[in-house]
């Protein structure tokens, strides 16, 4: 976010909670961070008592746990399990259904949802996630209905990081920690004694309009100096680094390389990293037929490439060891995704790197590579 | 194409187990109609006393092989079945009673038994699949009843059924659950096994038993690197390794390299 000093706008708790009020009351669901088992999820929200209050989180490769802050921050945290994938392109998604009846065949084809989503709290890289998915989802000639659908109600409310999590990693992929487009309204969290408040910028006529109907008062030039500080501290304070530099050639010339191998006996070819994974996108098709033959329906669920069924072609999966399945995974996400999308298919989330159960990190592979490179 | 009125043929068999997955069957209320009405439901003596012999289009078994009898009575049943379809645990890898596999059973049939002379049991407890061709083998401890429906139903449209032999994760992630394993430190056989039941056991905050076996390529040296890092100990590993698919070859080698 261009922190703009005309511009910036001083937005207290209280501000933030007639904000989720005033959506809901615009018949939008709101969808925010929450605590639930030890995690912070995305979930719906009714009001900032479901913010995470004073929780921040602990992450490493296979690691996560909540911790108390010692302040009342309600973003005191990076990213958690949980991307807003599952909202704009969910697990699973009915496509049809056929109704049979004698020689007739009723063909069915399911509505695209037409609710109105607010998602509170998203961050740069997830932003910058949502970005990709649009363009693989809606780019080019064939869009998928329902994501259109969903997206185009979507109004966003992002938050600067002011704290980046262990596993983070957006700065060097060019995605974070600061917002820079694709939000409605952006806040920064101020950290002073006291109850939260915000720094708060709007991204869109939308954000402008909806920012009309809340209190709120021009931001002082110090406390757009802090808000800038505190993304600029997070900026400097990543718990990961990505050496990207010619990042696809690397991974290109080194199909061969041995720590394939040494990664593939540590892989578990769980399916962990792209389920969580917020730009991966891939789906496969589920058909299904009732005992009596007469209800048939197409279900998309999401697929991952760590399957053998995923790379299933005539005669069997041309993907069988999990070396070919790491591999494919790896360079898609950081090499051939730019020649088909034209974009690098990672934002530096960190998710693959907390929640893979051996903690198989993205970064430490690239790592690994570059500097064992065969002459 | 068959008859409207020939509809296709169902038996339910019997071996060593504990009925569960045939209650599985049974515990399909809403859907007994619909099956009653495609499908004759032959023989089945956990829910009919009239039973209709000869030759099935299907037969569904649940157990495993314990004893010389019924390895012979399998033979048998496989001739008479068009297709054969196991249930369960106990069908496909033999089930908790292989934990007889690592011991010796004459040892336990002598401390149950007063007279263990008059049983007749093989030393092992083993798969369906070792001994007759198996058409498709539906996991699980006991089996889902969806799924149960979906091979039927798959059966009966001819097509392959939908049931994948991924990881329990993705299941476990696609409901949005957090992972016990990472956001816990607890153990969770979930990477390793084959996904059906719903990753019920993570949705309430436990660990995976395992009880759909390993999964299609399961990894369960690195998986045991990462429970052994959250602290588990020899023994620990080498029961939640043994429990209902002890016998399944993934687990039972890896449960072989923590025994005493
Ligand atoms: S590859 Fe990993 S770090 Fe990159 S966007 Fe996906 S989950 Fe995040
Ligand atoms: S990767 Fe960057 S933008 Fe994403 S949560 Fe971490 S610090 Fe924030
Ligand atoms: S990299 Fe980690 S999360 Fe991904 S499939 Fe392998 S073990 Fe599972
Ligand atoms: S809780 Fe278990 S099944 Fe679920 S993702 Fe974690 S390791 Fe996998």
């Amino acid at each position: 976010m261009s922190l703009e000093l005309q511009a910036a706008q001083l937005l207290t708790s209280q501000g933030l909670d007639q904000l989720l009020k005033a959506l809901r009351r615009g018949g939008c669901r709101t969808v925010g961070p929450t605590v639930r088992d030890g995690v912070i999820a995305y979930e719906d929200i009714d009001c900032l008592e479901d913010l995470p209050r004073g929780w921040t989180d602990e992450q490493s490769g296979g690691h996560y746990r909540l911790r108390r802050r010692e302040d009342d921050a309600l973003f005191g945290y990076a990213v958690g399990p949980h991307s807003w994938k599952p909202f704009l392109h969910p697990p699973r998604q009915r496509l049809w259904r056929t109704h049979r009846d004698g020689d007739t065949v009723r063909m069915q084809r399911e509505a695209p949802d037409g609710q109105r989503l607010a998602l509170i709290g998203v961050r740069a890289c997830e932003l910058k996630a949502i970005a990709i998915q649009d363009k693989v989802l809606l780019g080019g000639a064939y869009g998928d209905p329902h994501y259109r659908a969903r997206r185009a109600g979507t109004f966003i409310i992002a938050v600067n990081c002011t704290v980046a999590g262990g596993t983070c990693f957006c700065a060097s992929m060019g995605c974070g920690p600061n917002l820079t487009a694709g939000f409605d309204l952006g806040l920064t969290e101020l950290g002073a004694a006291g109850p939260p408040a915000f720094v708060l910028q709007a991204g869109t006529p939308a954000g402008s309009q909806l920012l009309e109907e809340i209190p709120h008062r021009p931001a002082t030039a110090n406390e757009i100096a802090a808000a800038r500080a505190r993304v600029q501290h997070t900026a400097e304070h990543m718990g990961r680094q990505m050496p990207t530099e010619a990042l696809p050639q690397l991974l290109l010339r080194n199909l061969e390389h041995p720590r394939w191998s040494e990664v593939a006996e540590r892989c578990l070819a769980c399916g962990n990293c792209t389920m969580v994974c917020p730009t991966c996108f891939c789906t496969t098709l589920e058909d299904s037929s009732d005992l009596t033959g007469r209800e048939t329906s197409r279900t998309r669920r999401w697929d991952t490439c760590f399957t053998v069924d995923f790379a299933f072609v005539h005669g069997g999966s041309v993907r069988q060891s999990t070396r070919a399945r790491y591999r494919q995974w790896m360079t898609h996400k950081l090499a051939t995704w730019h020649q088909q999308f034209g974009t690098c298919g990672c934002v530096g989330c960190g998710r693959c790197i907390t929640w893979c159960p051996v903690g198989i990190d993205i970064t430490e592979e690239v790592s690994a590579m570059r500097t064992s490179e065969p002459t | 194409m068959r008859e409207r009125n020939a509809r296709p043929r169902l038996a339910v068999w019997k071996f060593a187990s504990c009925d569960g997955c045939q209650l599985s069957l049974l515990d399909c209320e809403q859907e007994l109609l619909a099956l009653g009405e495609v499908i004759e439901v032959a023989y089945f003596p956990e829910a009919l006393t009239r039973a209709v012999r000869g030759h099935y289009d299907l037969s569904l078994v649940e157990g495993s092989i314990s004893t010389p009898r019924d390895a012979e009575r399998l033979h048998a049943v496989r001739r008479r079945s068009a297709r054969l379809v196991t249930l369960g645990a106990c069908a496909a890898s033999g089930g908790i009673q292989a934990l007889r596999n690592f011991a010796d059973a004459r040892e336990f049939m002598a401390a149950v038994y007063a007279h263990p002379a008059y049983l007749h049991t093989l030393a092992t407890s083993t798969a369906i699949a070792d001994h007759v061709p198996v058409d498709f083998e539906l996991r699980g401890c006991p089996v889902n009843k969806r799924q149960l429906l979906e091979v039927i139903a798959a059966f009966l449209a001819g097509r392959r059924p939908a049931i994948p032999a991924h990881s329990v994760c993705i299941e476990c992630k696609s409901r949005g659950l957090p992972c016990v394993l990472v956001a816990h430190g607890r153990a969770c056989l979930g990477p390793v096994t084959q996904a059906g039941c719903g990753a019920i056991c993570p949705a309430c905050h436990r660990g995976c038993y395992g009880c759909y076996g390993p999964q299609e390529t399961p990894n369960t040296a690195s998986l045991t690197r990462a429970l052994t890092a959250l602290g588990l100990e020899r023994r620990q590993l080498l029961r939640l390794y043994r429990s209902f698919n002890a016998n399944a070859e993934a687990f039972r080698s890896e449960s072989e390299r923590h025994a005493e």
